[in-house]
């Protein structure tokens, strides 16, 4: 229900609202129907080859830091 | 945030789980989550975070949220009946709904009227194209979904209206998740101590949908992604509202998820849908759970187009405790069919077929014995 | 049992074999056939082997179907314990076929046989009316000379599960040349012949399979439920390119079940391992082989196939019952 992929906006078109992802180098058609202002190198979450969700990077990296946090106390 | 690896780090799933079997020490009660979404409870089963969280003293129920699963075999058979009985039909739908049995097979085996064909869509926006590619042909989208994929339905749907695609049409199953969450509370039949919200679902509709749980019936809840991390994280959340005695729903999934949601999905969910009652598997009638295409949209609608008469009934195939499984009244393996007569090379059930019910997760990734 | 025959009896895996089993088997019982193998061995020292292609496209990044026909039944001869050296060739044509392409594909299988060391000996052709035959199909049926008779049920604990190399590439090069979700993805099959693992017979290794339709997974629980002791592989040892990483995570898929066309996975004795997979890394073919399991001692029971995950957990693989679905939701 909930598979979405995180990966990076690597064409627009902004009359159509469609482009293309980029996610470790496979790139995929994606529907941007759903988000305003998509723009080439924006972050999003990609589900069913629409993009409903920005990634947030301030919040990915502070996420980050928790976890690399709790994986050096072990 | 490129690298997905921290989040599924061994040590970081160590430390975590370190952190919380040292707070669900201080608790008395058992503690019980549900997980409310199908593709959480894939992903604890696929990592082995069920038997690890079990050792920390944490047991995970998982919940109704698999839209295959909760989708009665009315509406498979509708879809099933389009394509075996309609020539020069094409019936595109997403994988993992070809392989529900029904009581006359299941998508996947069964055998198309002429011309037609069942064909898999990563996407609905490829059902549009092959609508526009296929002119002879009718084409129906099979929907179904949660809020994460009802804006993507939303939008085929409109897109077809406004370029008037005469051989298109969307059969749509869709379930919007804080109703059933109501009705597993409000019959009372399930202990647990809080949830954990779907993170994709969530990016959709925020976080105020769930606020009732916490302020109408005590339970905390927390939001989390989809990987091993994001789980545990989640969790941690959990226990600490728990031990608080401040129940709320907490935000674990900050960089995919904001308090409103996304306003633009929801803005087409609204213009293109209405609210329904709709008849979960399991569950029965809940209100206003489920989504239907505006009387305006009824050319795009498969059932008002054909004619279709869908009168769902939550009663399962027979024996079939796919719907206590749901509810999360009992474990796959208490259902007397699991791993006899209902295995993934036989369902009886779509707890078995889907990649994400309950019963296929347990019975493929379940339990092996150290 | 259906009364017509539905596409998902071919795709491979439970659903495929035990079709083969109840409606095919039934009308030739003979001891060959019972082992259900995909090589037979005969009196004489023969492998006698046969496969069908009817890819589609049958043209991709990394090949094309006559390379695939070659390769395939080559394969299944050295993984039986047999060294490929005949082959027959039948094709059937559509009307219409460009005679530029079947060109292609004749050179194509030349080159191949070449590479494999075997010969074409013998062939047939047929063309069918345009809309009775998806532009071409290939049937080779290969014969070669036994060298080993591998039996699953002298696997022991210790025993290690070498693979040759990275899963999947030749599924998802086939998905991106349909053009299935508009995927791109820089890949190209992995088709080639395994014939340079032959001599890993006479250096000791106990069983081989290539791994085709149903992937790593299905072929190791096949050897689970012959084998007398339970097989456990690690989930972080398994090679993986990045770009079936990427279209596993974007298509929801699972390379343990993705199918390949030039990767097999050995059963070696434990002393042997090291030798033999240092070997195997100095082919080109062999570079990013790995030892990703064993056959178990301690954990498990008898016919499981366990996987370690990347996160510490164990969890038990189950076969692919058919074809492979792209889960989204």
């Amino acid at each position: 229900m909930c598979l979405g992929i995180p990966s990076k906006v690597i064409e627009v078109d902004p009359a159509l609202k469609t482009g293309r992802i980029d996610y470790l180098g496979t790139k995929i058609k994606t529907n941007f129907a759903l988000l305003e202002d998509v723009k080439v190198g924006d972050w999003v979450i990609v589900h069913a080859g629409f993009a409903i969700s920005r990634l947030d990077e301030s919040d990915a990296l502070e996420t980050l830091d928790l976890l690399r946090e709790v994986a050096d106390k072990a | 945030m490129r690298s997905m690896e921290a989040f599924r780090d061994r040590k970081v799933v160590a430390g975590l789980l370190g952190e919380i079997a040292e707070r669900r020490r201080g608790l008395p009660a058992p503690v019980r989550i549900m997980e409310v979404c199908g593709t959480h409870t894939m992903t604890i089963h696929r990592h082995g975070l069920k038997g690890l969280l079990e050792a920390a003293g944490v047991e995970m129920v998982s919940g109704p949220g698999c839209p295959v699963c909760i989708t009665p075999n009315e509406i498979h058979e509708a879809a099933l009946g389009l394509v075996t009985g309609r020539e020069n039909t094409i019936l595109a739908t997403f994988g993992d709904m070809t392989r529900v049995p029904t009581r006359r097979g299941s998508l996947q085996a069964a055998v198309p009227a002429r011309g037609s064909a069942v064909r898999i869509v990563y996407s609905p926006d490829e059902s549009l194209a092959l609508a526009r590619r296929n002119p002879d042909k009718e084409v129906v989208f099979f929907g179904v979904g949660f809020e994460t994929t009802i804006p993507s339905i939303a939008f085929v749907a409109k897109a077809a209206a406004a370029e008037r695609l005469a051989n298109y049409s969307v059969l749509a199953a869709l379930w919007v998740i804080p109703p059933p969450l109501k009705a597993i509370l409000t019959a009372g039949e399930v202990r647990i101590s809080g949830f954990l919200y779907p993170g994709h679902v969530s990016a959709i509709i925020g976080t105020e949908p769930y606020e009732f749980v916490a302020r109408d019936f005590g339970l905390p809840g927390a939001v989390a992604g989809f990987e091993p991390g994001d789980i545990l994280l989640g969790i941690l959340s959990l226990l600490d509202q728990i031990r608080d005695g401040r129940p709320r729903v907490a935000n674990e999934y900050t960089r995919a998820v904001r308090p409103e949601g996304n306003p633009v999905a929801r803005a087409l969910m609204a213009e293109m849908l209405d609210p329904a009652d709709a008849c979960w598997r399991g569950l029965g009638v809940i209100p206003a759970s489920g989504l239907k295409l505006k009387p305006g949209g009824a050319a795009y609608d498969a059932e008002a187009k054909f004619g279709l008469r869908i009168e769902p009934r939550p009663t399962d195939l027979p024996g079939c405790r796919c719907g206590d499984v749901l509810r999360g009244v009992i474990a796959p393996p208490a259902c007397p069919l699991f791993g006899r007569a209902c295995r993934p090379d036989s369902p009886c059930g779509p707890c078995m077929v889907s990649f994400e019910g309950a019963c296929l997760v347990h019975h493929k990734y379940g339990a092996a014995r150290p | 049992m259906t009364a017509r025959i539905s596409l998902e009896l071919g795709s491979g895996g439970k659903t495929m074999r035990d079709f083969i089993a109840g409606t095919i088997l039934p009308a030739f019982r003979n001891r060959e056939l019972a082992g259900l193998l995909d090589a037979s061995h005969l009196p004489g020292g023969i492998a006698f082997t046969t496969d069908s292609y009817v890819v589609d496209p049958i043209v991709f990044p990394g090949g094309d179907i006559g390379k695939l026909a070659v390769n395939g039944t080559v394969n299944d001869l050295v993984v039986s314990g047999a060294v490929p050296r005949f082959l027959s060739l039948g094709l059937i044509l559509e009307e219409g076929l460009e005679a530029a392409d079947l060109d292609r594909i004749l050179r194509s299988i030349r080159k191949a046989a070449d590479a494999a060391g075997v010969r074409i000996v013998t062939g047939d052709t047929k063309v069918v009316r345009q809309g009775q035959g998806d532009r071409i199909y290939i049937n080779t049926s290969g014969i070669g000379a036994v060298v080993a008779e591998p039996n699953p049920r002298r696997l022991r604990p210790g025993d290690r599960l070498i693979l040759t190399g990275t899963l999947g590439e030749h599924s998802l090069a086939i998905l991106t040349a349909r053009g299935d979700f508009g995927i791109e993805a820089p890949v190209r099959s992995d088709c080639a012949p395994l014939t340079f693992l032959l001599p890993f017979w006479k250096a000791g290794a106990l069983w081989m399979r290539d791994i085709t339709r149903g992937g790593l997974a299905t072929i190791l629980t096949e050897l689970a439920e012959q084998a007398p002791h339970p097989l456990v592989i690690e989930e972080e040892r398994i090679p993986l390119s990045k770009a079936v990483r990427a279209a596993a995570d974007l298509l929801g898929i699972d390379p343990l079940y993705l199918a390949c066309e030039g990767r097999a996975i050995l059963v070696v004795p434990e002393k042997k391992a090291a030798s033999i997979l240092a070997r195997i890394r100095r082919h080109p073919l062999g570079r990013r082989a790995a030892i990703i399991g064993q056959v178990e001692g301690k954990t498990g029971r008898p016919g499981e196939l366990l996987l370690r995950t990347a996160s510490g957990g164990l969890r038990l693989l189950e076969p692919l019952t058919s074809e492979l679905l792209p889960r989204i939701c």
